[in-house]
């Protein structure tokens, strides 16, 4: 064991850069490559450590590619608050495709659980293809999901932005193939190797500003399929889900109707991290209602065209 | 006692916050089970996982969770019970974050542990303490020198099965570590484990008392990463950013290999324009010195014409362009390769066209040294030796062999030995766009002349 002994200088956070280096690689290369590629944002906080590497990425020069957010119509005020605001500090260009306007048209049906997760699916392919997108940068992380472990960072999709695993390009190297014909075009993940605590370490690294409900907060909740979700516009709570006081925060955050919150006292980010450190579930497992439908429920959903 | 890789002993080298790995092995050896087994025991898996695994497992009528269950990831190969593809996994103790490849076994997924290895900088080779060296370990242990993995680490499993012997362990040791040697792997070591278990895997075992190495764990922790392999720098131009307001032209990319620093002499090739480095930004710090890894923007002293796919490297140590390409490839895609073929060639951050002049032999990876041997030693036509068999043309999916193309322009390929970064490839379908092969430029495995 003599010889193994450990390199007391290595730097504390040196997989940091590594992961950093990583990422911006793959947002240059695609900006090298693409015609038109977007990044899709939703304040949530993996699309912001995404829009922050890729601002580090180009500058002085500003980011050459504009931002995509698909609104469900159910989304958290705090954090529609906070993509308005990041679009503005940095006169960046952003398209809003709403879901509401397909449900309003009759193009798209509510759920009857309410959830509009799996509807985002239409809108965002249809703005992809309207906009003529080639890339689209995605959060997306491999180690989220079972199905997105298979993913590659280079996530080649077909006219309806269908996912075929068994199509997937291999990757090698620093190489990524980003070819596709007309029609098709490629999702990017970038934090492909990340995982949740990494970008909690990165926020702190970087202080990075996220929406508030990021954190432990007073919140009125109700309970639902053992989550804590919370009242709103979008349908709940029942007759039969009490509504109580609690102090939670959002571990991650989407549709209204789908994402828990978690009881927390982590008011800051280090505090996040303690507790994410210490955690038993995964961020998925605590707060998505959508993954819980079946084991392969990503895998089906990413088949349909699902990020 | 086991054979430690060696220390962190000059300044080349590190115990880096991060270890890329990759794992093969077949259903058999029990690799699924040691990466459940890893991951279980580092706490990387979490309740809400684990209760879906011993949901299924118990649906399937086992007794015990399946910790195999937690790495197959796609419907196909949960209901198979395989691995089809390249799984990433992610683990991390307080010493180190890991990224696991995890990549299936059988002959026809070569290709996939060609994948995983290609980022590796340790390969982990799974192998049933009963069944010792068997083909397939041979053929990934091939496949990893191929790749010029730095670090080969040979886990004996279920040495349960073998009644924990020593002696057993030592045999098996001793010849993987005379073929790896053979093979040209500089690092290699074996440990004993027994995955389903948990001996030596995390915690040590009483079993396996006499082992004087460290846990699998503790190795993974600890194992050197190499961060230079070679002083000269190389820097493809990724991407050129302008920024008219501050008169700002710097060159984005990712340093492939040794260091670049401000005040060296440089020429962009293949234009073959001298200049000098004059800052380097590193994702808005300035920096004296930018290292293999590392994506930074340089900045030259002289107004160039540099673009994308250019190549910054010290004046005085810099790489000829070539259009002649020599090189092991594997084959990728389910549409063969064959002579004639034109096809897009990707080398670091430059594409270009090329075709395929010759495919001069197959390797047998299975046993590459032995159809070497077969050839005999080499002639004066480095091509000569397997002259009794007809060339062939054509190479499929998972196969290995030596091809020559030409290219419509240069490019500023290296040996694959002394850069893996500089010295690989790939070949894309221009009407598909698919990804068709790995190249891998020279002959990494010294086989071929």
């Amino acid at each position: 064991m003599s010889t193994l002994t450990h390199d007391e200088t290595a730097p504390a956070h040196d997989h940091l850069r590594t992961l950093e280096a990583e990422a911006v690689h793959i947002i240059r290369e695609v900006a090298a490559e693409f015609e038109r590629p977007v990044l899709l944002f939703s304040g949530g906080k993996d699309s912001i450590v995404m829009l922050h590497l890729a601002l580090k990425a180009f500058a002085p020069a500003p980011v050459p590619f504009g931002l995509l957010h698909v609104d469900t119509g159910h989304n958290f005020p705090e954090v529609l608050a906070m993509r308005d605001r990041t679009v503005a500090e940095h006169g960046l260009q952003l398209s809003v495709a709403h879901v509401q306007d397909y449900i309003d048209d009759g193009r798209l049906t509510e759920r009857p659980d309410g959830t509009r997760n799996p509807l985002q699916t239409v809108p965002l392919v249809d703005a992809i293809q309207s906009h003529k997108f080639d890339a689209v940068f995605g959060g997306g992380r491999r180690d989220e999901e079972k199905a997105r472990a298979k993913e590659r960072v280079f996530s080649l999709r077909d006219d309806f932005g269908q996912w075929d695993p068994k199509r997937q390009r291999p990757e090698l190297w620093r190489l990524y193939n980003g070819r596709h014909r007309p029609g098709e075009h490629v999702r990017v993940f970038p934090l492909s190797n990340w995982t949740e605590l990494d970008v909690w370490q990165y926020i702190a690294e970087q202080d990075i500003v996220l929406p508030e409900i990021y954190y432990a907060h007073e919140r009125q909740v109700f309970a639902r399929g053992g989550m804590w979700l919370s009242p709103g516009e979008w349908g709940g709570p029942r007759e039969d889900e009490p509504v109580q006081t609690r102090v939670v925060r959002y571990r991650t955050v989407g549709d209204m109707s789908c994402t828990g919150a978690v009881d927390s006292t982590a008011v800051d980010v280090a505090a996040v991290i303690t507790e994410i450190t210490a955690s038993r579930i995964t961020e998925r497992g605590a707060s998505r209602a959508d993954d819980r439908l079946s084991e392969a429920a990503m895998e089906d959903r990413k088949r349909e065209g699902y990020f | 006692m086991t054979v430690l890789l060696d220390a962190p002993t000059s300044k080349d080298t590190h115990v880096a916050g991060l270890l890329r790995l990759a794992t093969a092995g077949s259903v058999d050896d029990g690799k699924s089970t040691l990466v459940g087994r890893l991951l279980f025991d580092t706490k990387s898996v979490l309740a809400d996982q684990y209760e879906a695994v011993e949901r299924t497992s118990r649906n399937r009528g086992l007794e015990q969770a399946d910790l195999a269950l937690l790495t197959d990831g796609l419907r196909s190969e949960r209901e198979q019970g395989i691995t089809i593809d390249v799984a990433y996994r992610y683990f991390a103790t307080p010493k180190r974050r890991f990224i696991l490849a995890d990549t299936p076994g059988h002959v026809q997924y070569t290709r996939n542990m060609v994948t995983g290895a290609s980022t590796a900088e340790l390969a982990v080779i799974l192998v049933d303490a009963r069944k010792g060296l068997a083909e397939q370990t041979r053929r990934h242990t091939a496949v990893s020198a191929l790749l010029r993995v730095p670090r080969v680490l040979l886990a004996v499993n279920k040495m349960d099965l073998v009644d924990f012997d020593k002696d057993r362990f030592a045999e098996i040791e001793a010849d993987f570590a005379a073929y790896a040697t053979a093979l040209g792997i500089e690092h290699h070591a074996a440990l004993p484990v027994s995955a389903l278990r948990g001996d030596n895997v995390v915690e040590p075992s009483a079993d396996l008392a006499w082992f004087e190495g460290p846990t699998l764990l503790e190795f993974l922790e600890n194992v050197p990463v190499q961060t230079e392999r070679r002083p000269a720098g190389r820097f493809p131009v990724q991407y050129v950013i302008r920024h008219q307001s501050a008169d700002y032209r710097g060159y984005a990319g990712t340093v492939a290999s040794g260091h670049l620093e401000v005040g060296d002499p440089v020429v962009v090739l293949p234009s073959g324009q001298r200049s000098t480095i004059a800052a380097i930004d590193l994702l808005g710090r300035a920096v004296e010195r930018a290292t293999a890894g590392q994506a930074a923007t340089v900045l030259l002293t002289d107004e160039l014409d540099v673009s994308r796919g250019d190549l910054i490297a010290p004046a005085e140590a810099a790489p000829a362009a070539v259009r002649d390409v020599v090189a092991t490839v594997c084959h990728l895609s389910e549409k063969p390769l064959a002579v004639g073929d034109r096809v897009l060639l990707k080398h670091t951050t430059r594409t270009v066209k090329a075709i395929v002049k010759e495919i001069s032999a197959k390797l047998d990876i299975t046993d590459p040294l032995a159809a070497a041997a077969a050839a005999g030693p080499a002639e004066t036509d480095e091509f000569d030796w397997d002259h009794d068999a007809p060339a062939p043309h054509t190479l499929h999916a998972n196969e290995i062999g030596r091809v020559v193309l030409r290219t419509a322009s240069p490019i500023l390929l290296e040996p694959y030995a002394t850069d893996r970064e500089t010295g690989s490839f790939l070949l894309i379908d221009p009407a598909s766009g698919d990804t068709l092969t790995a190249g891998m430029s020279g002959d990494p495995l010294g086989v071929f002349s």
